[in-house]
């Protein structure tokens, strides 16, 4: 598997960490209570297809990616910089 | 025998080899199947289950009988295919799974028990009585299981891995691989050529087809010519592509010096990494055999394979060959044996509209139904019209058909597809992305067919890949096309082999069909069908069409095959190389490793590091009186410690305050410039992640250190909360735990020590209890913070990486003028466990900071990470186990990390656990052992008496649950 | 039919030609009390224990494949009961007990063998650690013994002792852990249940849950609409997906972890052997080919197959630790499809839909659990009550925080457990 890093161009798997579902980056309100934060943490939608991802490029430029990336065939659809996914 | 006059061989170069201790001669460029076939050795194997003899069926690397155990002691390999190992001066090759030897096999009386030992025999039975299996029966079983064996030595040869790049990878080097390189590298891409043989060239070596006018092997050889002058085409013969990946990864392993008796500096084997734009499947065809009674006598081959023995290797495996065959390409080896002289005793073809074929008596609509013969092949009883013949012949040639080598396309999940004029799977298009399946591999089974699918497949490479050219003059060649009518078992009595090694036959099949195995992989699964070394290469096909058979389906009804990597069998030592020994993971060193080995510590690891366990001095024998000097001297004097391996990460932005705060669940905003603080970060699930120290060095500036077992993880954290959840805080992480190299040094006397050291002395400047700042050390620039971890009043010093050996040498040596020196760490863990600090040991990933003592420090004013989580109901409250220290009071002393903790009338069962200790240490500051643990609402049980019990070391302790900080709970000497 | 040593002898004398199929094939029918869905070696023995245990074989097992497909038919058939926390250790123990009857209990010989799973480690921290566990387990009533060095040695002698890069401290043995034969679990369950009446439906997909306020009514199939007064989800591998049929969000990632066998050899290794640093474990089939896995590929993946980062990983670890099997050839790899969970503990639980059950989130876990889960399982099933042996699997353990079950200490990332 080789994922096109934004800043450092198309490296192999090894050199990145692989996290969660991109929904880690939609950290809610303290105060949204317990449900919410349960399924922030907890519950996944885990798809059998395409799903958005967090994967970070830890032996190359230190950047947090959201990655496009299908379950089932592998396939990279896409690499951005998490923190300008977020904004 | 050995054919005059045939051959790619070098007969002026002869070889010779042993195989099970008789002394053979082959020639260069022969494989062990083919030398021992040109002496005329047929019986070579044993089966697995029934123990048959068995000798060669294929010319390549699909072979399932002829398996042989080459080399001895340390080099001893098991399970070599005869069909690829290439012979040397010296080769030693001996048969194996059979005793006493291969002719006189004393499992052979399996065979007899056969009709007991039909599909899944095992499931049914070796039940009573109940201990039996695992005394009796199975060590009966996994004795007489197994193929050869490994020597149980540590390996000894070298191995290799690499990575390689490319625009276009072609694998295999038959007719269509090589034009797809020709193509390509004339077009300029750069091209990998990959093929498992020794010669490039695939069947055009086999073969007798003429390509371009010439002998196909003589094109090979100009092409080949062609292809090694070009810089941006890599031959890699010797190299079989073993699996296809995601992104356009191959595994590839290249056998390097298994045709040699072992050249120093060489590698056995190098496993290959490829990573290609594109590539081009061009694996070529494998033949089937045909199930018929006995059909698994030495001396039954498939037809292809004896014309690669006559053409390529010139030798006829026998004197008196007879052909069977389902399809046209059974005719050219009945031609090129007449050709050569070799005697054909028939041509047995199972079409009724078989064509004629000159010189040799064609038996058309026939079968061969059975066979005869002990050790090797002596007859065959022919089924036709008119009844049943027996004919005397010494090798049956045989062929069901061919089978396109499809087995990478499944590598990605693709399934094949069934060919009804084939009678065959074909790959499914797609199936692996940016690969195309080309030649006989892809259902092409002429030659010219494959030169133009080579060709055709390299210009929509060069396409996709921008580059200009590819048009080529195709060469002339054979273009006969492919006819073949369906035989997969001749009707019959009697045992038909599908699976040669594993020793499953059509009966099998059918059996495990009527016990309902209908799904292919049930039946696969029950009979051990397709499991054996070759993983069905030469039976899948046949079997399912049995089972589609006899279930009344068609055979893509049935179900498909389905292959899964390595294409052949890789070695454990290939794919793992560079590991073994200390190569497994990097190894990580301090500054003052060297100084530390000097005087004798024991280096041990601490994670990738390795640290000093302690320094012993002279007259000491045991570990424990080396740390007790070292605990006393620095509770007493001086003593210094290297904890460069704590990891230090430098934070700097004009946010770096506010983003402290958002991390750790205590505020950093606050802590004046020149101050450290102690921090504890969770989690965002509300559990402890790590703490360590924090100095602010400017109002931008902050250094954070880490245990040393979290400092990646703690740097990967960061970097998180800040690109994924505050990308709008200006701040910057850089990890600095290799630039610093940082020394404690502890003890009632460091502030003496360092006055004396550093530049300018301490009671200069303002260093109370956990201040910290820039200092100079004989004029290096180093950074001073004073904090303890051992309780003492104490400081680290660090300065950068490369003055770090010279001044632990410095250090150690002024220290030990005061009656101090270097300490180790199982001092430095007495040292915190009496002070009741915490490691990895209780911030294991379950506690929390209620756990630990420390609910205090998650600030109530802000928000941080894991705060709401740690809200949760089950993170806090008297059925936690909290952290307390235990001190023994009974008649036995001992503590025993890993011990649970019990009431003290109460049962040692998993019902009655109260918590468990984590860490304990001989106080020689107390005098007695002590202890940290969980225990269950343990802050309100202090001075309470606890069992604790350790059955694994039979331990029983009374223990007093104490607070977990021993020694000076007041702080009075950290601060003095 | 009863199967015996006489039984072999019979048919082998008259031509095989007696027996009979393990199950049947039935056709669904429009009704039945209980759906499982999944014929896995989970949902087989759920079904098994309805019926032996609790009369009820009014039940339908719908299978989208064919049975014991799926992880079941491809793990490295390790059974143990070496965990340490409340909630798995009695649940394992049971599981262990069941798989200890086995044979005997389903006339089938799924080749259980308690040949002994020693788990290494490498220092001090590690055997701290692994004493704690061995303390648990025997308080549990199980079986440890702490090895030193030299202990290790004379079990496992092959082990590189001088020359690795993390050296060999001693081991956890737990004498009572082994290998099974793992499709003969799926079968010999199948076997069972099929005999007591149990409907075995394969290639029989669900495609949809009927909930009707709030109360289950059956299943959408592709070979029909079942109706049922109970259904179950038990599929490992895609609990998400069925989840979602009942409008469900669940705590599973799922991630591919890979596995490996090597061509047969002659027997050089008699135990299960667990590698503290390298996430490695290795035992040999009565085959004699050498199985072996490691650690997941770390992305999530419903493909079962995996990438050489990983591959390469675990020969590594066998290379350092055991190097004596370097010239050992991996004839195949392949991957299962784990329900990874934020704990890394499983679910057997009630849902919010009545009628409606959950079992899933088997972790690494599954293969040594088919006893005890689908025993568990079929106990909740049919008297809405948790087994005492399960009673900690529950679904809002996570919202809580209450009897989380974390053996590996890595917290609410789901694929580090």
């Amino acid at each position: 598997m080789r994922i096109t890093c934004p800043i450092c161009g198309e490296r192999d798997r090894r050199e990145f960490y692989y996290k969660s579902a991109a929904v880690a980056l939609e950290r809610p309100d303290p105060e949204a209570g317990d449900g919410v934060w349960n399924d922030y943490l907890h519950l996944r939608e885990n798809p059998a297809g395409v799903t958005r991802e967090l994967w970070y490029h830890e032996t190359g430029c230190s950047a947090w990616l959201v990655v496009t990336r299908n379950t089932v065939s592998h396939e990279i659809l896409d690499a951005v910089l998490a923190s300008e996914a977020r904004a | 025998m050995r054919v005059e006059g045939k051959g790619l061989i070098n007969r002026g170069h002869p070889v010779s080899f042993t195989f099970d201790g008789m002394r053979y001669e082959g020639y260069e460029g022969d494989t062990l199947a083919s030398a021992l076939l040109a002496n005329d050795v047929r019986l070579v194997a044993r089966s697995f289950k029934y123990h048959r003899p068995r000798g060669i069926l294929t010319a390549g690397s699909e072979e399932p009988n002829a398996l042989v155990t080459v080399g001895r002691g340390a080099r001893q390999e098991p399970n070599v295919r005869a069909t690829v190992q290439e012979i040397y001066h010296g080769l030693e090759a001996r048969s194996q799974n059979r005793w006493p030897n291969l002719t006189w096999d004393a499992l052979q009386v399996n065979d007899l028990a056969a009709p007991f030992f039909g599909a899944g025999f095992y499931y049914k039975t070796f039940m009573w009585p109940k201990a039996f299996w695992e005394k009796v029966y199975e060590p009966a079983i996994r004795r007489a299981a197994g193929l050869g064996a490994l020597s149980g030595e540590n390996n000894a040869d070298s191995y290799e891995k690499a990575y390689a790049f490319c625009d276009l990878l072609v694998i295999g080097a038959g007719p269509t691989g090589l034009m797809a390189a020709l193509v390509a590298g004339r077009a300029g891409a750069d091209v990998i050529l990959a093929d498992e043989d020794a010669s490039l060239g695939g069947r055009l070596l086999a073969e007798t087809h003429e390509v371009d006018g010439m002998p196909g092997a003589e094109w090979v050889r100009e092409v080949l010519e062609e292809l090694g002058e070009m810089p941006n085409v890599r031959l890699m013969p010797r190299t079989t592509v073993t699996g296809a990946h995601d992104g356009g990864t191959f595994g590839a392993l290249e056998r390097v010096a298994h045709h040699t008796i072992g050249r120093a500096g060489t590698p056995l084997e190098c496993f290959w990494r490829i990573v290609a734009k594109r590539s081009i499947l061009a694996a070529g065809a494998l033949e089937r055999p045909v199930a018929f009674r006995n059909n698994d006598r030495p001396g039954i081959m498939t037809a292809g394979a004896v014309r690669a023995y006559l053409n390529r290797w010139g030798v006829s495996p026998g004197k008196m060959v007879t052909v069977f065959t389902n399809n046209d390409s059974g005719h050219r080896t009945a031609r090129d044996l007449l050709d050569a002289g070799v005697h054909v005793a028939a041509l047995i073809d199972s079409r009724h509209d078989a064509p004629d074929c000159a010189g040799v008596r064609v038996l058309k609509g026939a079968q061969v139904c059975d066979s005869g013969g002990r050790l090797g092949l002596e007859s065959i009883t022919i089924r036709s019209v008119s009844g049943e013949d027996k004919l005397q012949t010494d090798c049956l040639a045989m062929s069901g058909g061919w089978n396109p080598t499809v087995h990478m396309t499944c590598h990605m999940g693709g399934r094949p597809v069934w060919n009804q004029d084939l009678e065959a799977f074909v790959p499914a298009e797609g199936a692996i992305p940016g690969m195309r399946a080309a030649g006989a591999c892809n259902g092409v089974f002429s030659t010219a067919g494959c030169l133009r699918a080579g060709a055709e497949a390299a210009a929509e490479a060069l396409d996709a890949l921008g580059v200009a050219g590819g048009a080529v003059e195709l060469p002339a060649a054979e273009d006969d096309p492919y006819r073949i009518a369906p035989l997969w078992a001749v009707p019959g009595k009697g045992r038909a082999w599908l699976d040669f090694q594993n020793d499953v036959t059509v009966k099998d099949v059918k059996q495990a069909a009527v016990e309902n195995f209908r799904s292919v992989e049930h039946m696969k699964r029950y009979t051990t069908q397709g499991m054996a070394t070759d993983q069905g290469k030469n039976s899948n096909v046949a079997a399912l069409a049995i089972l589609a058979d006899v279930t009344g389906r068609a055979i893509p009804e049935t179900g498909t095959t389905t292959f899964r990597p390595p294409y052949v069998p890789v070695s454990i030592a290939a794919m793992g190389a560079g590991s073994q020994g200390k190569g497994f993971a990097p190894q990580r060193f301090t500054t003052s490793h060297k100084a530390s080995v000097e005087r004798g510590a024991p280096m041990i690891e601490a994670g990738l590091w390795y640290r000093p366990s302690y320094f012993p001095v002279s007259g000491e024998t045991t570990w424990r009186q080396s740390c007790d000097r070292e605990v006393n001297m620095v509770r007493e004097s001086v003593g210094v410690c290297d904890v460069s391996t704590l990891g230090k990460i430098d934070i700097q932005g004009k946010d770096a305050a506010e983003f402290l705060d958002f991390v750790y669940t205590n505020t950093f905003s606050t802590l004046k410039v020149g101050r450290c603080r102690y921090g504890l970060m969770l989690r965002e699930d509300g559990f402890v992640m790590d703490d360590g120290t924090t100095a602010r060095l400017s109002e931008t500036h902050y250094v954070m250190t880490t245990t040393t077992a979290a400092a990646g993880e703690v740097m990967r954290h960061l970097e998180f909360v800040h690109q994924g959840l505050r990308p709008d805080l200006d701040v910057n992480f850089i990890s600095v735990t290799e630039q610093w190299a940082q020394f404690a040094v502890a003890g009632p006397k460091s502030r003496e020590l360092l006055d004396e050291l550093l530049d300018e002395p301490l009671s200069e400047g303002d260093w109370p209890f956990m201040a910290c700042g820039a200092v100079e050390v004989a004029g290096v620039k180093g950074r001073l913070f004073r904090i303890s971890f051992s309780g003492e009043h104490a400081y680290e010093l660090a300065v950068p990486a490369r003055y770090g050996d010279s001044l632990f040498r410095l250090l150690m040596a002024r220290a030990e003028e005061k009656g101090g020196g270097p300490y180790g760490m199982e001092a430095l863990n007495v040292l915190r466990i009496e002070k009741g600090f915490i490691t990895h040991a209780e911030i294991h990933g379950r506690t929390t900071a209620f756990d630990v003592g420390l609910e205090k420090m998650v600030s109530g004013k802000k928000d941080c990470i894991g705060k709401t989580m740690s809200e949760r109901p089950g993170l806090f409250g008297d059925d936690r186990e909290q952290l307390v220290g235990l001190k023994p009071v009974g008649p036995v002393k001992q503590l025993a990390a890993g011990a649970h903790l019990f009431n003290e009338k109460e049962e040692a069962v998993r019902v009655n656990d109260q918590g468990y200790v984590t860490s304990v240490a001989f106080s020689p500051t107390l005098g007695h052992m002590l202890g940290m643990g969980f225990l269950k609402n343990g802050r309100a049980r202090h001075g309470e008496t606890i069992r604790m019990v350790d059955h694994l070391r039979g331990l029983e302790t009374y223990c007093e649950v104490i607070d977990p900080v021993a020694f000076d709970p007041e702080g009075g000497r950290v601060r003095g | 039919m009863r199967f015996s040593g006489l039984r072999i002898l019979k048919e082998g004398l008259t031509g095989n030609r007696g027996w009979t199929p393990h199950w049947r094939d039935p056709a669904p029918k429009s009704e039945y009390d209980i759906v499982i869905i999944g014929g896995g070696g989970h949902g087989l023995s759920t079904a098994y224990y309805l019926a032996a245990e609790h009369g009820l074989t009014n039940v339908a097992v719908l299978e989208k494949g064919y049975i014991g497909g799926g992880n079941v038919g491809r793990n490295t058939t390790i059974v143990r009961a070496n965990y340490f926390l409340p909630g798995n250790s009695e649940f394992y123990s049971h599981s262990l007990k069941l798989w200890e009857g086995l044979e005997e209990e389903l006339n089938y010989n799924v080749m259980h063998s308690q040949r002994g799973l020693i788990n290494l480690f490498h220092s001090d921290g590690q055997r701290d650690a692994f004493a704690r566990r061995g303390n648990a387990m025997i308080n549990q009533g199980d079986d440890a013994v702490l090895l030193d060095r030299e202990g290790v040695r004379k079990y496992l002698p092959y082990l590189d002792f001088d020359n690795v890069r993390f050296p060999v401290y001693g081991g956890l043995l737990h004498p009572r852990g082994g290998t099974a034969r793992h499709d003969a679990v799926a079968w010999g369950y199948a076997r069972g249940a099929d005999s007591r009446g149990v409907d075995l439906i394969q290639n029989c997909e669900v495609t949809g849950i009927d909930i009707e306020n709030g109360v289950v009514k059956g299943v959408q199939t592709t070979r029909g609409a079942i109706r049922a007064k109970k259904v179950a989800m038990v599929v490992a591998g895609r609990s998400g997906q069925v989840a979602a049929m009942a409008g469900m969000r669940i705590p599973v990632e799922s991630h591919v972890l890979q596995a490996f066998v090597t061509e047969g050899l002659k027997p050089c290794i008699d135990h299960v052997v667990s590698f503290g640093m390298g996430h490695f474990y290795i035992s040999q089939s009565d085959k004699g080919g050498l199985v072996f896995g490691g650690d997941l590929d770390m992305y999530a993946s419903y493909a079962q197959r995996g990438n050489l980062p990983l591959v390469e990983h675990v020969m590594e670890a066998g290379m350092t630790l055991m190097p004596m099997i370097g010239k050992a050839k991996v004839l195949r790899s392949w991957g299962g499809i784990m329900d990874m969970t934020p704990d890394g503990s499983p679910i057997i639980d009630k849902t919010h839909v009545e009628g409606l059950y959950l079992d899933c989130g088997w972790n690494y876990g599954g293969f040594k659990a088919v006893p005890a889960s689908g025993n568990c399982f079929a106990h909740l099933i049919a008297t809405d009550r948790h087994h005492a042996a399960a009673e900690k699997f529950r679904l809002d353990r996570f919202r809580s925080g209450v009897g989380l079950m974390d053996e590996e200490g890595t917290g609410a990332q789901h694929n580090l457990h």
